[in-house]
């Protein structure tokens, strides 16, 4: 049985700390070349390898992090 | 990236509380100050109590902090939100007044007011953001500053000669007896954050229980004050504040359990 994850980030709230990117086990969390409205590098998933831990959503100062998971 | 099947209502394992409110987070990015707003907010979700509990905002960067809760709030002036709170807590006893404090506001000019309201045992909750440093006016020394830290105040690091030593506010309380629960706690990694909201939760249970004053202390950092990127103010936290500030439950049903 797999467990897969998502998570959807709210870019436009997202303040390119990067504080998640660290937290990330698997490490597929980076900040953006592009910026958001504010002019900060939003935090964008780099790849599906999401196990929906919700670590980047528990470290997350702004509360932009939003995680699903499904077992399959 | 992600198949859209994940992301559907009945797989949704996080998201933020309902508690907080819309309003988008004055903070530095990277400040601890937002995770632990986060986390209260979710303990008061949990516990049900969105409709009793009450925040006594101080000064400092969390002046604003009734702009984030959905709960109600009332101002302090700097240094005085335990008196505010002694106030509210004994006007309406079965709500659950906490306050969130800073260094500079907590163990600076409310030195008096925290000491006493902890002494009496007052039944609030205090939550105690321990960054040594003064965030909001621009990095100047804290009595919580490390030996040797630069700040805008001691350019050439704090020295015991000119400021004497960092104060460990919360060792000290722990030993009057009207405190019930004393703790240090950290917002720097996912499982720090998991232990600091049961830390709170703990908190919130004592009050519900009128057990005396809980006191939660949460170390953070301060990237801009400390004038480094988040994720390197979080390692400098490990490696320099928690020497000084080890974490851990220092009191707990009213028993030192570390000295």
């Amino acid at each position: 049985m797999a467990i897969k994850g998502a998570v959807v980030i709210d870019t436009e709230r997202c303040k390119g700390c990067a504080v998640c990117t660290v937290a990330c086990p698997n490490k597929i969390l980076a900040l953006s070349k592009n910026v958001n409205g504010k002019g900060y590098n939003y935090c964008e998933a780099t790849s599906d390898d999401c196990i929906g831990c919700a670590s980047c959503a528990m470290v997350c100062p702004d509360g932009v992090i939003t995680v699903y998971k499904v077992k399959l | 990236m992600f198949n859209p099947d994940i992301i559907k209502p009945e797989n949704l394992v996080y998201k933020k509380t309902s508690v907080l409110t819309d309003a988008i987070l004055h903070y530095c990015p990277g400040c601890g100050h937002g995770t632990t707003h986060r986390i209260i907010a979710e303990v008061i979700e949990e516990m049900g109590i969105q409709d009793k509990a009450i925040c006594v905002a101080p000064v400092g960067c969390s002046v604003l902090a009734y702009n984030y809760f959905n709960v109600d709030s009332q101002g302090a002036a700097h240094g005085r939100a335990p008196a505010i709170a002694t106030a509210i807590q004994r006007l309406y006893p079965d709500h659950h007044v906490f306050t969130y404090q800073g260094d500079g506001d907590l163990a600076a000019i409310g030195t008096a007011e925290t000491i006493h309201a902890c002494n009496r045992g007052e039944n609030i909750v205090i939550i105690f953001i321990n960054n040594g440093i003064y965030g909001m006016t621009g990095g100047q020394m804290a009595p919580t500053t490390l030996l040797g830290m630069k700040t805008a105040t001691s350019p050439y690091g704090r020295t015991v000669e000119l400021n004497g030593y960092p104060l460990q506010i919360t060792e000290l309380l722990a030993e009057l007896p009207g405190t019930y629960f004393v703790t240090r706690q950290s917002v720097h990694t996912a499982a720090a954050v998991r232990k600091t909201k049961k830390a709170i939760r703990q908190a919130f249970e004592n009050q519900k229980n009128k057990k005396g004053t809980s006191f939660v202390e949460v170390l953070s950092n301060c990237n801009s004050g400390w004038k480094m990127p988040a994720t390197k103010a979080n390692e400098w936290m490990v490696e320099n504040m928690m020497v000084k500030y080890p974490i851990g439950d220092i009191k707990v049903d009213g028993e030192i359990i570390k000295k």
